[in-house]
């Protein structure tokens, strides 16, 4: 009897427990996770509206533009289809140069630009953030599949010498 | 001519580790003396191949031999010496090579240490490791061999990762690899254990010091890594939940986990199954982490350039490890008794209730680890997972964890008493409240998250010492206090240590997240800037040059009420060979705080010795969490050396020939 009781509680507790870390887990998790959009997506109206994401791509060259204070920063990423500004306040990551691949996290303003909290950039010379990669990869398959969809309706131009 | 006999030895190496893996396994299981004693001079076989193969590695390192494409690829005739000797493990092959040199380290030790162990054992737990150090010489052979030529050679290497360039990287990787590969030895024991059906205390008793030591590796490697980003990365943190270091610290969860459960397979024979399977666990985790940190699917500065046929090679590998392991288990352990019981209040429980979160601790790491992969592959998407979930889901999980190292060893075994517990620690308790209250106040910046923090560090040193000074005092019998004191087991006060370790950790991690503070300005030469009551001002940069870089030097005075402390100089270098920019803050550590600057970049690049973004920091106790570390690991050090697993104790006898007469 007494050990039945015993048992009893424990699996009683042991499942309690898990409940509870379980519900913890879901919801931590439910309210952390940052979605990874492309900057095509993002200029759709893609981007969720007040939630955390990242965008990736390459920061476009010439984009970088400091605020008077010096440590406000607006830089455009680009998948080479659309740009979209992303404004950051702090210091850069080594790393982070024109013509190169980062990512930033953060949130859509109501101006339709993003607002960064945090810039990665990569590591190494070799190195391209999969996000960014990616970002330009699908921006480059489009626009291959356009220029494949485009070719055969476009009238022949006049005066072509085959 | 060097590299070739590196390469060669590393062949023979596979071919050694191949007998090792089988002869005396199967000379265990058929009782084939002959068979059995191959273990012993294969593993010293082993280890001194492999030596001698890294160092070949080494050698053309030291000598830039760019005819060798690792080396052409990660070294330069600029680097410094430290730094070429470093450089062996500073990319991928290299870093695998370096595991295998630690794994048949770790062989040659037991070899060595294992005199009194049966010697089926002793061949059953070297064939184990022979077998794991097989599969990983035929993945670096085929997949990332190291003396792969370039020819014709190149005439000067592409130099180090400058993030590398750094004292860190001479100690984190080997300290961090032992404890990673350490837990190898545990897991041979546990296999071995599970293929002889010999489970019992002195099994524990032997793998005990093992895991510790290994534990102790992982806990200091884990800590350098930490260290060394802090100090290196220039954002001012020491831990980002990084997918790779997510990696080490799960087998560190585990092992810890498995350093408590053995504890109770020792004295008291429960646990069993369950040690053994944290003992699997622990590894699998470790090779789980090469896979994830090698195979590039993480985005991380761990992750160097890919290979998808080296992902694939580990990932196979760690399923066969995986696989086999649990089959073994799954067919064994029904087998196995389930030992000593115990009462639903004591110390067995409380240990097991450690370990459940533990465990639980590490499986949350690991659901945030992977998702975003699981995401991934399912092609539901690109997403991440920050540093926010991880900090929402270890809060609670580690709270009751360190509340319960407060009252855990005041429990007797087998049965304790709640009520007598709590009057043996009452004060520790009222004591700990009141510290918890009076210093977030101090601080001027009341929160509960801190409180909390606070109160579970007092508790634990308070609890703590009231154990150790209730513990001396019972066996005192007329000595003095300090010579009663000194009596104690080296295992009690490493107990003790290991925990202080956690409070004094606790207390960094709370203070630094509640009170740092931190500035992000534009500064120019003769401006200045406060960060809690510190006056850093700014003098400019001038160049400098070091043996394989230039850098903008910043040149800081930092004040306090006016009075001159000393000067800071911070830089931002750039490398020559690979035009990389890197910044070097300037840290001026302390018992009490960290005062850190670093550059960020000129406002107007071409004018650099005008304007330049400047980010100061103010962390206050944030060396007592690396400091805490270090107490942990001497913790197990003081453990691992009690004198129990020196001497062949007759309790083990007696143990041996007990299970022989079951057997029998």
């Amino acid at each position: 009897m007494k050990s039945r009781h015993k048992k009893l509680a424990l699996i009683g507790g042991a499942l309690a427990i898990l409940g509870i870390i379980a519900a913890l887990v879901l919801n931590a998790l439910n309210s952390n996770i940052a979605l990874y959009i492309s900057p095509t997506d993002v200029a759709a109206g893609k981007a969720p509206q007040g939630k955390v994401f990242r965008i990736g791509g390459l920061v476009k060259d010439g984009s970088i533009k400091r605020q008077a204070d010096g440590v406000t920063i607006a830089f455009i990423v680009t998948d080479t289809e659309k740009d979209i500004t992303v404004n950051y306040k702090g210091i850069l990551p080594d790393l982070f140069k024109e013509g190169k691949g980062a990512v930033a996290q953060g949130k859509m303003t109501a101006d339709g630009t993003f607002t960064a909290n945090e810039v990665l950039a990569k590591h190494d010379e070799n190195y391209m953030p999969p996000e960014a990669a990616k970002a330009l990869n699908d921006a480059g398959n489009r626009a291959a599949d356009k220029k494949a969809a485009d070719a055969p309706s476009a009238p022949a131009k006049p005066g072509a010498s085959y | 001519m060097i590299p070739e006999l590196g390469n060669f030895a590393l062949i023979l190496a596979a071919l050694v580790a191949l007998i090792l893996g089988t002869l005396p396994l199967l000379g265990a299981h058929q009782n084939r003396m002959a068979w059995v004693a191959v273990a012993r001079p294969a593993t010293s076989a082993l280890a001194l191949l492999v030596t001698f193969s890294f160092a070949c590695l080494a050698h053309a390192f030291v000598n830039n031999d760019f005819s060798v494409v690792y080396v052409a690829q990660h070294s330069n005739s600029l680097l410094p010496l430290e730094y070429r000797v470093a450089a062996v493990w500073g990319g991928h092959e290299g870093s695998l090579l370096l595991w295998m040199l630690m794994l048949t380290w770790w062989a040659f030790a037991v070899r060595m240490l294992s005199s009194q162990l049966p010697e089926n054992m002793v061949a059953r737990v070297l064939g184990t490791i022979g077998l794991v150090a097989f599969g990983f010489l035929l993945f670096i052979l085929i997949t990332s061999n190291p003396f792969d030529r370039l020819l014709p050679g190149a005439a000067e290497g592409r130099d180090l990762n400058p993030l590398l360039q750094d004292f860190g990287l001479i100690i984190h990787p080997p300290l961090l690899y032992m404890g990673y590969v350490g837990f190898s030895v545990a897991f041979a024991f546990a296999i071995a254990a599970l293929l002889s059906g010999q489970l019992d205390a002195a099994w524990a008793r032997w793998s005990r010091p093992w895991t510790t030591a290994a534990w102790c590796f992982l806990t200091l490697g884990i800590a350098m890594g930490s260290w060394w980003a802090y100090y290196e990365l220039g954002w001012g943190g020491w831990w980002f939940w990084d997918p790779v270091e997510n990696a080490s610290f799960m087998p560190w969860l585990i092992g810890t986990a498995l350093v408590h459960s053995l504890a109770v397979t020792e004295k008291r024979g429960s646990f069993k199954n369950w040690t053994v399977l944290l003992a699997i666990s622990a590894f699998s985790l470790s090779l789980l982490g090469t896979f994830l940190v090698r195979s590039g699917v993480l985005t991380s500065v761990h992750a160097f350039a890919t290979d998808p046929r080296r992902g694939i090679f580990i990932l196979i590998f760690l399923v066969a490890v995986i696989g086999s392991s649990l089959a073994l288990f799954a067919w064994r352990a029904p087998k196995v008794g389930l030992g000593g019981r115990f009462a639903l209040i004591s110390r067995e429980s409380m240990l097991l209730t450690n370990n459940v979160l533990l465990v639980v601790a590490c499986a949350t790491v690991l659901l945030g680890t992977l998702y975003p992969l699981l995401i991934d592959a399912l092609a539901l998407g690109k997403i991440s997972v920050g540093p926010p979930y991880f900090n929402a889901v270890f809060v609670p999980v580690m709270t009751p964890l360190l509340f319960l190292m407060g009252i855990g060893p005041f429990a007797n075994w087998k049965q304790a008493s709640i009520p007598e517990i709590l009057r043996t620690v009452r004060w520790a308790f009222v004591a700990a409240i009141i510290v918890a209250i009076a210093v977030p106040l101090i601080y001027g910046n009341w929160s509960a998250l801190t409180a909390l923090g606070i109160l579970l560090a007092a508790w634990i040193v308070f609890a703590g010492a009231i154990n150790f000074v209730g513990r001396v005092q019972s066996t005192r019998a007329g000595q003095s206090f300090l010579s009663a004191a000194l009596k104690q087991p080296r295992s009690f006060f490493g107990m003790h240590v290991a925990h202080l370790g956690i409070a004094v950790f606790v207390i960094g991690v709370t203070m630094v997240s509640s009170f740092q503070d931190e500035k992000d300005v534009k500064m120019a030469p003769g401006e200045s800037v406060d960060v809690a009551g510190y006056h850093f001002t700014f003098n400019g940069v001038k160049a400098v040059e070091g043996p394989n870089y230039v850098a903008a030097q910043g040149d800081f005075d930092l004040s306090v009420n006016g009075k001159f402390m000393l000067k800071m100089t911070p830089e931002k270098r750039n490398y020559h060979s690979s035009q990389m920019p890197m910044t070097e803050a300037a840290i001026d550590a302390g018992f009490l705080r960290d005062v850190y600057v670093s550059l960020g970049e000129p406002i107007d690049r071409d004018k650099p010795e005008a304007e330049w973004a400047v980010r100061v920091y103010y962390k206050p106790f944030v060396d007592w969490i690396w400091g805490g570390c270090l107490l942990m690991a001497c913790g197990g050090l003081l453990a691992m050396l009690d004198r129990r697993y020196r001497i062949k104790s007759r309790a083990t006898s007696a143990i041996n020939t007990q299970a022989g007469t079951q057997q029998a």
